[in-house]
């Protein structure tokens, strides 16, 4: 269902996206409310579902963690391959941040994070291509990503 | 700075939730609230803390389709990827853009309401950016896993 959001709102969104970790005094100020009004909103989105959750942003780099790789996984097409298997196995890998079913030439697009290339290799080797079902694998790494504006 | 064992368990206390106050945490982590306190302010000094995010469910807000394009430039000219990237951020419905170094040159995430609306964006937006001599689309299915957390 989709919920049905104003303006203001969308400003608050937009202020949240910037720096999530304002109180609601803050966003008000910065959309033009006062703090118990911000909070009312905030709240209402949290409740909605529109804003599902918070979380931290980290540094991967100064963590020890200089490589992005993008997978784009094909499944075997011979024999029977369960895709709940292969989705089970690999969301269980640590180092895969994201598995997201595609619809085009890939079946599956996969975000690695590992220390280093040959930290990755390892992860590739032992970790992905032993996944149940896994077919063709191709790898783009990351080399800098661009800062752009939020949709809402 | 140097990241101890002590640090990396309350940054996973804060990967796993991201709300918990300073008070949560020492529990969490059998400290008192003065060394946590200490601890939060000195990573996010150097910068390991980079911030909090809001997560935002686009479903809820009419957006139901994201697509991944994968793009590859004519690099014979020289600054193809600088205008490239210029042009494309100013599409305010691309969220990412990504220089990979792999088959693809540029991964970018398009977002809209609906197969409509995306056209629409692919075809006065996307198509008119410079340098393009291919273009690659997935689109999202299903989700299986999105976390940011990093393996410490």
């Amino acid at each position: 269902m989709i919920v049905d959001i104003d303006e203001i709102d969308h400003a608050i969104l937009r202020t949240l996206q910037q720096d999530g970790g304002l109180s609601a005094k803050d966003v008000g100020g910065k959309v033009g409310l006062s703090q118990p009004a911000a909070w009312r909103r905030i709240k209402r989105l949290e409740e909605a579902g529109v804003i599902r959750g918070r979380s931290i942003i980290l540094d991967r780099e100064k963590l020890g963690f200089d490589v992005v790789v993008y997978l784009g996984v094909k499944l075997v097409t011979k024999g029977r391959v369960s895709i709940e298997d292969f989705e089970r196995a690999v969301c269980a890998i640590p180092e895969v941040q994201l598995v997201q079913h595609v619809l085009g030439v890939y079946d599956y697009r996969l975000k690695v994070v590992a220390r280093d290339l040959s930290d990755f290799e390892r992860i590739l080797r032992r970790r992905i291509m032993t996944l149940p079902g896994v077919g063709n694998v191709e790898s783009n790494v990351l080399l800098s990503e661009e800062v752009v504006g939020t949709t809402t | 700075m140097h990241v101890d064992d002590i640090d990396r368990k309350l940054l996973r206390l804060l990967q796993d939730d991201a709300t918990r106050s300073v008070s949560e945490l020492a529990e969490l982590a059998n400290m008192s609230s003065g060394p946590v306190w200490r601890r939060l302010e000195k990573l996010e000094a150097a910068g390991v803390i980079l911030g909090r995010k809001v997560e935002i469910d686009y479903a809820k807000l009419g957006y139901t389709v994201l697509v991944f394009l994968r793009i590859t430039l004519d690099k014979t000219q020289g600054n193809a990827f600088d205008e490239f990237i210029n042009e494309a951020q100013k599409i305010p419905e691309v969220e990412a853009i990504q220089t990979l170094l792999g088959r693809v040159d540029i991964r970018m995430d398009v977002r809209a309401r609906d197969l409509k609306h995306y056209q629409e964006i692919y075809k006065s937006g996307v198509l008119a950016l410079p340098h393009i001599t291919d273009i690659e689309a997935l689109m999202l299915v299903s989700e299986v896993k999105n976390t940011e957390r990093l393996p410490i």
